[in-house]
């Protein structure tokens, strides 16, 4: 099973923090608008890597979650 | 590979849901998109839940953007007055060692009105993690100058831009700490991007682990992006910051001896339970308090009149009067600016239980000495209840059903007793005498703290004694 980045619409905010810091460029903009009003991110999980950048990067505690996948290599988390 | 996959998630250490949030949203922080706090935040709890510190952490929470933070960690809270959180911090440490403070702190609360806090605890040496957020702005109350902010920088109060002439330069908090001799550890850091986020994460974990050594005072100043303030949109924030942040506030350790430090213990300074029961006077047998009826299991009561009358110094002697039967007691001042004249009442609470609040809605007890106060409180009297008022000022009776009323000839009572002014510890005996709870030791005892003199003493043990009478036969007279 390959690593992948968990987004929850509704706990996003839409500042693209993380979709500038994704090494892989898996991250976008939806286009849609969630209760709060954001345009929320997206996740297309080509090529993660689990490293966790989006994670650490983005400032809500509960819009994203990296499932890291120890078989691609790299630590996940970025220790 | 499922049982070795690892997922990166908000920590334990923060609450599952923001139950402590107003409104529907218990799931997203208070914070603008793109802001540094939810980053900062998350670092923070990381390190907390790595290291296993979060039972027995207390986190301050400041005044500024943060001043939720309790909403959203898992650990002791306190939020405190603005610039306050080192002092506060320093109390808990100090009479709770085995705690470990972090004190979250803002630019406008920790390097302006708090100034003089964040010194001291940091020169004192006291064991606490200080987190100081810096985005060289005020946030919450709109993008005001901080001491932080940058030369040029326009802020809501620098339209033409920051001039050191006028306001001063940017205030480098965390190289003035570093050059004091007591800190352990003194960083600055940044969360502008990935590489500094990760490097923020090392600091955080390392400041906290130097107090969880008990290693003592520590200080990482995290610069942080504020959009909102800066008027840029979140994706700016990274170049914001290196084009105008990091060529003033430089990066780095400005201080590491967390080895060298052997770790601060300090003699125990607070009070057992036995010496304060005995500088309280409750630590002998006879004050243990044995009701003679069920009244006092929790008793409001009001005071109320006019500046002068000696007010709140009853309130003051019924509340010692119950500490020294060993109830839980609380004393509530509540006046206007004069001294003499206005209005003046206090709120006091009796109760064989913890006081949960020392507000008192419906007082079980109205004690009112002139005709204002009476006719203010008079209708949040709880049903049931008494009344006893001053019937040498107010000369018309109130009316009111369900309750007892007692018109007290107070005034002519005290001057029997030797003066006018002794009217209020009438009032005291009156209620002792209607209630007939307390012992008369106790009653003594408080007499003598609060009149040490002793023609006062007498002259106020006569107007107890005298209304004492008086409310004993008026209980049993009805």
């Amino acid at each position: 099973m390959a690593s992948y980045v968990r987004i929850e619409p509704e706990n996003c905010k839409g500042c693209g923090l993380c979709i500038a810091v994704c090494p892989t460029r898996q991250l976008s903009f939806s286009g849609k608008f969630n209760s709060h009003s954001y345009n929320h991110v997206q996740a297309s999980n080509d090529n993660c890597k689990g490293c966790g950048f989006c994670y650490y990067t983005c400032p809500e505690p509960g819009a994203i979650e990296v499932y890291h996948d120890p078989a691609q290599g790299g630590q996940g988390g970025a220790q | 590979m499922t049982l070795m996959e690892k997922i990166i998630k908000k920590p334990s250490t923060m609450y599952a849901q923001f139950e402590r949030k107003p409104g529907a949203d218990k799931e997203n922080t208070h914070y603008c998109p793109g802001c540094g706090h939810g980053i900062i935040h998350k670092i923070i709890a990381e390190a907390m839940e790595e290291l296993g510190i979060a039972d027995r952490t207390v986190l301050i929470s400041p005044v500024g953007c943060s001043v939720f933070a309790y909403y959203y960690f898992d650990c002791g809270n306190i939020q405190v007055a603005h610039g306050r959180a080192p002092a506060v911090a320093t109390g808990v440490t100090r009479s709770n060692a085995d705690n470990l403070l972090i004190s979250y702190q803002g630019d406008g609360d920790l390097a302006a009105i708090g100034t003089a806090e964040i010194i001291h605890a940091a020169n004192r040496g006291e064991k606490m993690t200080v987190f100081f957020v810096n985005n060289s702005i005020y946030g919450m109350t709109g993008g005001q100058m901080a001491p932080t902010t940058l030369i040029g920088q326009k802020t809501a109060t620098t339209p033409f831009g920051r001039n050191a002439l006028n306001e001063g330069n940017p205030m480098k908090i965390a190289e003035m700490i570093s050059i004091l001799d007591s800190p352990v550890y003194v960083a600055r850091t940044s969360v502008h991007d990935i590489r500094h986020i990760m490097q923020t994460r090392k600091a955080v974990k390392k400041a906290l682990q130097a107090q969880r050594d008990g290693k003592g005072f520590a200080l990482v100043e995290i610069l942080a992006p504020c959009p909102s303030g800066w008027k840029i949109s979140p994706q700016q924030n990274a170049e914001w910051v290196e084009k105008n942040v990091l060529p003033v506030f430089a990066l780095g350790e400005f201080k590491d001896e967390i080895a060298q430090r052997d770790g601060v213990s300090r003699a125990r300074t607070t009070a057992t339970q036995a010496e304060l029961l005995a500088v309280l006077g409750l630590d002998s047998e006879e004050h243990v308090f044995s009701p003679r009826n069920e009244v006092f299991s929790r008793m409001g009561i009001l005071s109320a009149g006019f500046g002068g009358q000696g007010i709140m110094m009853l309130g003051q002697m019924l509340s010692l009067l119950g500490m020294r039967h060993g109830l839980s007691v609380t004393w509530l001042p509540s006046y206007g600016p004069e001294m003499r004249g206005g209005t003046a009442n206090c709120s006091v609470v009796l109760s064989r239980d913890p006081i949960g609040s020392p507000v008192v809605e419906s007082p079980e007890l109205l004690i009112a000495m002139n005709g204002p106060s009476l006719e203010k409180f008079l209708p949040r009297v709880a049903p049931g209840g008494l009344l006893l008022y001053n019937a040498s000022i107010i000369e018309q009776a109130p009316v009111r059903e369900g309750i007892t009323i007692v018109g007290v000839p107070a005034a002519e009572m005290a001057r029997e007793a030797g003066s006018e002014r002794a009217a209020n510890v009438v009032m005291l005996g009156v209620v002792a005498g209607w209630y007939d709870s307390f012992g008369p030791e106790a009653m003594q005892s408080v007499l003598a703290d609060f009149f040490p003199k002793k023609d006062l003493l007498a002259l106020n043990t006569r107007a107890l004694d005298a209304g004492m009478a008086w409310g004993k036969k008026m209980r049993t007279g009805q």
